[in-house]
């Protein structure tokens, strides 16, 4: 069976070079003036903004004419008693730890079984995966119309007699954050799938059919083959959920803009509302500068974590 | 395969059909309510459309200034992804060919965009497109996106340089070939599967971004479709089949490039993905 999931690899040579001329060869006369280009829009664009939001961090810079003073750690005290803020941070963290558990669950599972000799894998990994190609905000504004009290959601519940499941899905302090959560995880998890299935592809059928020989049942093969040679994959599809999860913005922005109450506010979203709506560009600094904190803090956690896991085996 | 078609795989296949309808749900919803005129959405959220009328898609498309978004996320795309080609593939050459600290220390500064939050440098590079006039024009969204998104650009064209055999440009020196030359005329057309998934990936990001786009051109004429919908859902609060034509409208073409292509498209979020 072909693959429909392969990767980009480089052509290789037709003729071998002659060996031993290698290093005299090495081209070593590639001019870094080339490299210009790229570093300065890069320097521009991302280093000198991200190290001036760092420093302004400890300031409480407004942009008004009266300049802008150094004010220490007195930012990140107010994140610690500002009610939207310290509210903003502990979703974000849910939002992170949820999204990225069950995203790469649902992906892992959709991979395997569209890894197998479906008759229509190629037509259902199509469709999985066409909400992640989607604007998410195109994507919040459809779901908040399914989730409207009288939308169609809740009139498919009371249509099969779940009335009792019939909610006001964005408009309940305690149910919002979970509603913001499921949609996200139905626009990616097509994402996780995707990057599951490359490394379903890169796992030697022989192994699998040797094992079968060996009467090891599905569920042990899965278990005992595949899932362990599924955590480079794992690696990246859950760094790349939690990064992003972590920042989520548009699809809060656009279904719930924080509330109601601060129920779904994130670090993104209140510094977005802090620097443009109040324009407290120091405090917002200081809330980006958190939130670039956890990113590293979890993604290094994150990585020491599963090469741990991958020596071990 | 060995497998036979037995019940089991038979209820397999059913299982999944049935959660892939379930799962495109939404999708029914979208296509029906684009369809619909506001009373009818009112009376029935789910039901067909009593007839096809078009006036939805008329009123998003003159409203919501559509043609004009189409235009300008073609623009801001097209260029945007024309100089992470162009700026990318060439450092990523410098930086994979060059084995020198210095060179190593570079490509480190770079993947550490990878990780950065655009947050942090939000504020500061909003001033400087500010006090440089570029606010509410293509050029302030071309350059952050190109700038943004160069670390990855640069990670997926070095791990694909660094597996690729140095002989096609040893023999072009030998030739006599310069720099630029030998970049141009051999390196460049070797990148190819990778610069298509650079393209694809580059591409989707730009075309569905927000955040960036709504500060820099939102509420100007050079605004990018997310943002035009955004502004439209703003002044369409409880009119959904109108809102519902208009990000129609911006979807149908994406949807129809992903399902004619959709091979390229997973092998490249696949291969890009992974690095």
């Amino acid at each position: 069976m072909t693959s429909a999931v392969t990767t980009a690899t480089p052509p290789r040579p037709t003729q071998p070079a002659p060996s031993g001329s290698r290093r005299s060869l090495t081209p070593a006369g590639v001019p870094y003036a080339l490299l210009l280009p790229a570093f300065v829009l890069y320097a521009l664009v991302v280093l000198y903004p991200t190290l001036s939001g760092a420093l302004y961090a400890f300031t409480d810079w407004s942009g008004r004419a009266d300049g802008t003073t150094f004010i220490g750690l007195e930012n990140f005290a107010e994140i610690l008693s500002d009610v939207a803020a310290r509210s903003a941070l502990r979703n974000s963290l849910i939002i992170a730890v949820t999204v990225t558990a069950v995203q790469t669950l649902v992906g892992l599972g959709l991979a395997l079984v569209l890894h197998s000799s479906l008759v229509t894998r190629n037509v259902l990994r199509t469709l999985f995966f066409a909400p992640a190609m989607l604007p998410p905000v195109i994507i919040a504004f459809l779901w908040t119309f399914i989730l409207t009290p009288q939308g169609p959601l809740n009139t498919v519940l009371r249509a099969v007699g779940l009335d009792f499941l019939a909610q006001n899905w964005l408009g309940e302090s305690s149910l919002a954050l979970w509603t913001v959560i499921g949609v996200v995880i139905w626009q990616n998890a097509g994402l996780t799938m995707v990057i599951y299935l490359a490394g379903l592809q890169g796992i030697p059928a022989e192994l699998n059919e040797s094992s079968e020989l060996d009467g090891a049942t599905w569920w042990q093969r899965t278990r005992l083959i595949t899932v362990p040679l599924l955590i480079p994959a794992t690696t990246v599809a859950m760094s790349l959920t939690l990064i992003s999860s972590l920042k989520l913005f548009d699809q809060v922005f656009a279904m719930t803009g924080g509330g109601p109450g601060y129920s779904t506010e994130t670090l993104s979203v209140i510094m977005y509302k802090e620097a443009f709506v109040s324009g407290r560009f120091g405090y917002s600094a200081a809330i980006a500068l958190v939130l670039t904190m956890i990113v590293f803090a979890f993604a290094m956690v994150q990585l020491g974590a599963l090469r741990r896991f991958e020596v071990d085996r | 395969m060995r497998q036979r078609f037995g019940a089991a795989r038979l209820s397999r296949e059913v299982l999944m059909i049935v959660c892939a309808c379930a799962f495109i749900f939404p999708f029914y919803v979208f296509f029906t309510v684009a369809f619909k005129s506001q009373a009818e959405v009112a009376a029935s959220p789910l039901a067909l459309p009593t007839s096809l009328n078009w006036e939805n898609f008329a009123t998003a498309w003159d409203r919501g200034e559509l043609g004009t978004a189409y235009v300008n996320s073609i623009v801001v795309v097209a260029l945007s992804v024309l100089i992470l080609v162009g700026f990318g593939s060439l450092a990523a050459y410098v930086l994979s060919r060059r084995l020198s600290r210095l060179s190593t220390l570079t490509y480190l500064v770079f993947l550490l965009g990878l990780m950065i939050p655009l947050q942090l440098g939000m504020v500061p590079l909003y001033q400087v497109m500010n006090s440089a006039n570029l606010l509410g024009t293509w050029t302030s969204l071309i350059l952050f996106e190109a700038g943004h998104q160069l670390p990855f650009t640069i990670f997926l064209y070095a791990g694909f340089i660094r597996a690729l055999p140095r002989e096609y440009e040893e023999a072009a020196r030998v030739d006599g070939a310069g720099a630029i030359t030998m970049f141009r005329k051999i390196v460049f057309p070797l990148l190819r599967p990778i610069t298509g998934t650079v393209v694809i990936l580059t591409g989707i990001t730009t075309w569905n971004d927000f955040l960036t786009p709504l500060l820099y051109v939102g509420g100007s004429n050079q605004q990018t479709l997310p943002v035009a919908i955004y502004a439209f859902r703003g002044e369409f609060a409880t009119d959904w089949g109108v809102l519902f034509a208009g990000m129609a409208i911006a979807i149908v073409p994406l949807l129809i490039v992903y399902f004619l292509l959709q091979k390229y498209f997973i092998i490249g979020f696949a291969s890009g993905i992974k690095g």
